[in-house]
């Protein structure tokens, strides 16, 4: 099968075949990064852009080596260095990018739902690399393929995703993804942060850390985005790290095996612990090799298709 | 998808035959195993390079390395494929540096599959040389490549299929010819 659609927006309504294809095809894509010669000719002559409005090191890096690993051509655009500072739309910036034989453009967006609009103006596919507080899909499924390494499965799994909700596109892409395979998914973080009706999502809210981490299996952790904490919804950060910082103390209240995920890039001391962030039920590098596996499958998924063909010998 | 069999080309014992004759040229051919490897190519590749692997074993009582390669991501047709191969691992656990490397498949075509397997091979490592088996070379080449062990050479026209099947991955040995309806 191919990814059955021009773009890749999000995990909200991709099913769990779907899901399920791009995290089996992530495998072998780790076996290449973890070879002497990380290179596979697979998408030899093919452009992939990476057009970034906001500030970012893992994710882009991560779709530029992932690129790179299958011989694509990677060129990245950073809003800041771009003529997005002399007044060019978004819309015309893609449609100038895409009159250039752009086959795949990465695009990050500090507004949800860009990278949608985007897709409908471009001949490229469009992979949305975080958008806003919307989606942030090769986040949520890296997330979903280190789960399934150290668990052997995502089915039946209780999940708590801890911090700010209400900014966080992460959550929301893991939200989707986690219920889509069959885990049971908890959030939690202070009453402000928690977006309204976000139990209509299928998760169960918490405001205790102590309850929500009640027998979990995986400890999900947001960064608190400083950035956008600028309205006061909480009273002040040594208070919030008080009460919701994951700590070794609230860590006995999960499964004995627990994981702990981190997306990055990680407020030590603020939403987790020091020692926390360097144990070993804690899989925060995995997670980050496992993006470019994740991001090769994707490129990899969304490069195919077209007509029919016989089988090679 | 099933199509009709035209003919039936080797059963079991015919494969069986096959692998002896094919076993024996290999290790005549490089004076000994010392210095030998066995690739296959998944899927059925790897199944064919077991059996030569456990025929030389009978015949010179050495166990030769046995590695499995998946060529999907050195394809060259990725955008005309209609749905993507499913991607297996490639496992290799032993260094090919200075090994005479015998690369293993059921069918020879067109030589693209060989093609790619050269360039995942030089990939993992630098090896002396490359010797390619086939158990049934059809023609039809689209790259200058040639084997040096072959099964059975069978002359097919382009709208023919070769079908093997193994005991291994389908349950039965047979290698039938089939017809394609377009």
């Amino acid at each position: 099968m191919s990814l059955q659609r021009k773009d890749l927006l999000g995990l909200r309504g991709m099913s769990a075949q779907e899901i399920t294809h791009i995290l089996d095809t992530a495998l072998p894509m780790r076996d290449v990064i973890q070879r002497d010669i990380k290179k596979v000719p697979t998408l030899r002559g093919k452009t992939v852009v990476c057009l970034f409005y906001e500030a970012s090191t893992r994710t882009r890096t991560s779709f530029e080596l992932a690129g790179k690993y299958m011989s694509a051509d990677t060129i990245n655009i950073s809003a800041s260095t771009s003529s997005v500072v002399k007044g060019e739309s978004l819309i015309d910036t893609g449609k100038t990018i895409d009159a250039m034989g752009a086959d795949i453009i990465v695009i990050r967006h500090g507004a949800s739902g860009a990278p949608a609009m985007l897709g409908k103006h471009v001949k490229a596919r469009i992979i949305n690399a975080g958008d806003g507080a919307h989606e942030h899909p090769t986040q949520g499924l890296l997330d979903m393929l280190t789960i399934r390494e150290r668990k052997g499965k995502l089915e039946g799994l209780t999940v708590t995703i801890l911090g700010d909700i209400l900014h966080s596109r992460v959550a929301r892409s893991n939200i989707w993804g986690l219920t889509t395979m069959g885990a049971k998914v908890r959030v939690c973080g202070p009453a402000t942060l928690l977006p309204p009706e976000i139990e209509s999502l299928g998760v169960k809210a918490y405001t205790s850390v102590e309850e929500a981490l009640e027998g979990a299996d995986v400890v999900n952790v947001l960064r608190m985005q400083l950035e956008r904490q600028q309205k006061g919804l909480f009273p002040t950060i040594r208070e919030y790290a008080r009460l919701y910082a994951l700590n070794q103390e609230r860590l006995k209240r999960c499964k004995s095996d627990v994981l702990v995920l981190h997306p990055g890039p990680m407020n030590r001391g603020i939403e987790i612990a020091n020692d926390v962030a360097d144990a070993d039920f804690a899989a925060i590098e995995e997670q980050v090799t496992n993006g470019v596996a994740v991001r090769m499958a994707i490129l990899y998924l969304m490069m195919g298709g077209g007509a029919a063909h016989g089988s090679v010998h | 998808m099933s199509l009709p069999v035209k003919a039936h080309l080797m059963d079991s014992e015919g494969i069986r035959r096959a692998i002896t004759r094919i076993a024996h040229e290999i290790v005549e051919k490089n004076q000994g195993v010392e210095e030998l490897v066995f690739v296959g190519i998944r899927r059925r590749g790897v199944p064919l390079a077991q059996r030569l692997r456990e025929k030389i074993a009978d015949i010179e009582g050495l166990q030769i390395p046995l590695g499995a390669l998946d060529i999907t991501l050195y394809r060259d047709d990725l955008t005309t494929l209609h749905v993507q191969p499913l991607i297996h691992k490639t496992e290799v656990p032993f260094s090919i540096d200075g090994k005479i490397v015998v690369l293993v498949d059921d069918v020879l075509y067109t030589g693209r599959t060989v093609r790619a397997a050269l360039d995942a091979l030089m990939d993992i490592g630098r090896p002396q040389a490359i010797q390619l088996a086939v158990l049934i070379d059809r023609g039809h080449r689209e790259l200058p490549i040639r084997a040096d062990f072959v099964g059975k050479n069978v002359p097919t026209a382009k709208k023919e299929n070769i079908s093997v099947r193994l005991q291994e991955i389908d349950g039965d040995d047979v290698v039938s010819i089939q017809e394609i309806s377009f």
